[in-house]
């Protein structure tokens, strides 16, 4: 039966379980917007801006393990679309990006609203496709599914010509069913039993072990495995960044996350191990610091699906390369129970001599004290979604997550704005969720008109802005590392946010002061829509504990406690 | 990672034979700084796959990582690092150098020894063709040059493990 390149595609889309779709129309994708009505099964929500398309497409893809989905016209709309990309490949999320491109006679000739976004997005895509004719669209389709969403997750690009959505050409519905194989991909999924085994003898051996548990036990949903193996050799869990949320951290073995901003007894603990189990995680420089002084005291196993990661910063004994949920499934019926009171009785000590979570006393209010009250209203329960920055490290720390997969980050790229989209896209994702976007003011403002996208279709997500007019981050490091020379620091001219807020017809508050604070959480949790809370956060505070970048736990400098400050 | 053991190495790929995947292939070493020294491609025995050979200058430990992210590109097939395995490689140049007949007979007979053919002959000067190592064609060279080298066209290095390997 003849079809469009875009009926193909759209069918296509359905097949792969698609439901939504983040996107902005424009000239050279308007065949595609053109083909929509036609398949009600797709719900396409228009955002104000393509960054936000993509990021919001993430943000779907983290919180369902399904791939997002994202459409932007050729040119602009392509290139802004990078910084999503860039966001999700650091954070191996899966995601499919259908770009316009002009029409193929157009191509090469500087067309209007032209761009080479497949050269454009070679370094922030897992692979990238330019499609000159409409029969390969497929073919493309499948493999990127394929791509996008096994062995290491990635985003991947479909750049189409306009006059490849109108072309026409046979196509037989079967091909949906049929396998295909892609000639040089094979995600590797089992690990050699001889290295399974050497793995275990070093966890036997080991006095003092400790699970480094990344980002890679959510993707691979391994979390009855990660607190089996955990609890039946009796290993403490450090989570890194975006490895919150793999373990609750109500568990005895708990031990949040270390590294630049981490709790000091998880970065200490990591430096004394005489063991390090690694899974999902690829010992990023925010954790290691430098890595010549990095956990210099232990052996290392190093749990990754992709082989490029191994040795890539820190040597390991031993490499099992795979998907981390099917080798943990390798390594439990193998593994012995095991006890370490002396080594866990040692933790202990470390988490009362550095009480690293400990707020102070304070009769301004501290984004520290609005955190810790977000999550006992919450009871640890919600989903958080943060940018970058101050705000971020606040809510990893202070924050007690103890429901699966329920921090949203953007980790590897640290890219500000994320969190306004990202929480959109994950609340469309989850709607039976409670998803709080914690955002700072730097940030919130560079993505802020998908407040539009919010209100237009009713996405209930309640917003806690860390409002101190100021880049806080920055505020810090030029304090620390900077000799106090503040430049470009303050944001003077703030919005009234409240008022912003309302004026896109979203309920709001603003919250100066400690008393005010657990209420208006609990209005805004209580309120059948989203709403924002704007608060008024004290300016000068810093994120501690802090080792400073490419120092190690040596270094590590802590806040005095209670005021004395 | 701390570099040590800067040198040229020799990496071989199996690709598909597809547009835009030695971009891909190059944005990899470029993204490292590293220049390509030299790269041969042709195509391979299997239909539709081409094999590479690359030759960098950078250290050891980057090369390697390079390699293993050349691995991960979906349209690579196949990538190995054989610089430290038994293998044999190969140069082609093709050499224009000034000749009259007076020097003709000259040059042809230093060019005995490297196994090199005549390609192409003209009043004052003539084409040379020779295939080796490296250092075969640099000494080739150093001998042609008081005759007057007109123009230079080198291959890259063809690379291949020995059937031992």
């Amino acid at each position: 039966m003849k079809k469009t390149g875009a009926q193909v595609l759209c069918e296509g889309l359905i097949h792969h379980g698609v439901e939504k779709i983040f996107g902005i129309p424009g000239g050279a994708i308007l065949p595609l917007y053109g083909t929509l009505s036609e398949y009600p099964e797709l719900d396409h929500i228009l955002v104000r801006h393509e960054q936000g398309a993509s990021h919001a497409a993430d943000g779907f893809s983290r919180i369902t393990g399904k791939t997002g989905v994202c459409f932007a016209t050729s040119g602009p709309g392509a290139t802004n679309l990078i910084t999503g990309m860039a966001t999700a490949m650091m954070d191996s999320s899966p995601m499919i990006a259908i770009t316009g491109q002009v029409s193929r006679p157009g191509i090469g000739k500087d067309s209007f609203q032209e761009i080479d976004i497949t050269g454009a997005s070679l370094p922030v895509t897992k692979h990238n496709y330019l499609v000159m004719s409409a029969d390969e669209i497929p073919r493309v389709l499948k493999e990127a599914f394929i791509i996008a969403n096994t062995g290491r997750p990635g985003p991947v690009l479909i750049d189409i010509p306009r006059d490849v959505f109108t072309e026409q050409f046979d196509f037989d519905n079967k091909f949906w069913e049929e396998e295909i194989e892609i000639l040089g991909y094979k995600p590797p999924k089992f690990a050699e039993n001889s290295k399974i085994d050497k793995a275990l003898k070093l966890i036997e051996e080991s006095k003092k072990p400790v699970i480094l548990a990344g980002h890679g036990i959510i993707i691979s949903k391994a979390y009855n495995e990660l607190v089996e193996l955990a609890e039946s050799a009796q290993i403490p869990v450090i989570t890194t960044l975006l490895g919150i949320s793999s373990f609750p951290e109500n568990h005895v073995l708990s031990l949040s996350f270390p590294g630049m901003h981490g709790v000091a007894w998880a970065s200490l603990a990591l430096d004394q191990a005489d063991l390090v189990i690694a899974i999902g995680s690829r010992f990023d420089d925010r954790i290691t610091g430098d890595t010549s002084r990095f956990a210099t005291k232990s052996k290392k196993i190093h749990i990754d699906i992709d082989p490029a990661e191994i040795n890539k910063n820190i040597e390991v004994d031993v490499a099992l390369i795979g998907n981390a949920k099917d080798i943990m499934k390798q390594m439990l019926p193998k593994l012995k129970k095991k006890t370490h009171i002396e080594w866990i009785n040692h933790i202990e000590k470390l988490k009362e001599e550095h009480p690293s979570l400990k707020l102070k006393k304070s009769p301004d209010l501290t984004g520290q004290y609005v955190i810790k009250s977000l999550s006992d209203e919450t009871e640890g329960k919600s989903v958080i979604v943060t940018g970058v920055g101050q705000h971020q490290m606040w809510a990893a720390q202070h924050y007690s997550y103890c429901s699966q997969n329920s921090w949203i980050s953007s980790g590897g790229l640290g890219t500000m704005g994320f969190e306004v989209p990202a929480a959109l896209g994950a609340k469309v994702g989850a709607p039976d969720k409670n998803v709080w976007s914690i955002a700072g003011d730097g940030g919130f403002q560079m993505t802020l008109c998908e407040l539009a996208t919010i209100v237009e279709n009713n996405i209930k997500v309640k917003f806690a802005l860390l409002n101190n007019n100021h880049l806080g981050m920055i505020t810090q490091w030029q304090g620390m590392f900077f000799n106090e020379d503040y430049q470009a620091n303050a944001y003077t001219a703030n919005p009234d946010f409240v008022k912003l807020a309302n004026a896109y017809g979203m309920k709001a508050l603003s919250v100066d002061n400690n008393e005010d604070v657990r209420p208006a959480i609990r209005e805004a949790n209580s309120h059948d829509g989203p709403f924002l809370i704007d608060f008024k956060i004290k300016k000068e505070e810093n994120v501690f504990p802090m080792i400073p970048s490419g120092q190690s736990v040596n270094e590590l400098l802590e806040e005095p406690i209670d005021g004395s400050n | 990672m701390v570099a040590t053991n800067t040198g040229t190495r020799t990496v071989i790929a199996l690709v598909e034979n597809k547009a835009g995947v030695l971009a891909r292939i190059c944005g990899l070493f470029r993204r490292q700084g590293f220049n390509i020294a030299s790269l041969a491609v042709g195509r391979s025995e299997i239909k539709g796959l081409s094999r590479m050979t690359f030759v960098v200058e950078g250290p050891e430990e980057v090369v390697r990582l390079v390699a293993a992210k050349l691995d991960r590109l979906i349209e690579v097939v196949e990538v190995e690092d054989i610089s430290d395995l038994d293998h044999v490689y190969r140069e082609m140049v093709l050499i224009k150098v000034s000749a009259d007949n007076e020097k003709r007979g000259e040059i042809l007979q230093l060019s005995n020894i490297f196994n090199v053919k005549t390609v192409d002959v003209g009043s004052d000067q003539m084409t040379i063709e020779t295939t080796g190592e490296s250092n075969e064609i640099e000494s080739l060279l150093e001998l042609l040059e008081p005759y007057g080298i007109i123009e230079v066209m080198r291959t890259g290095r063809v690379a291949v493990l020995k059937s031992n390997e």
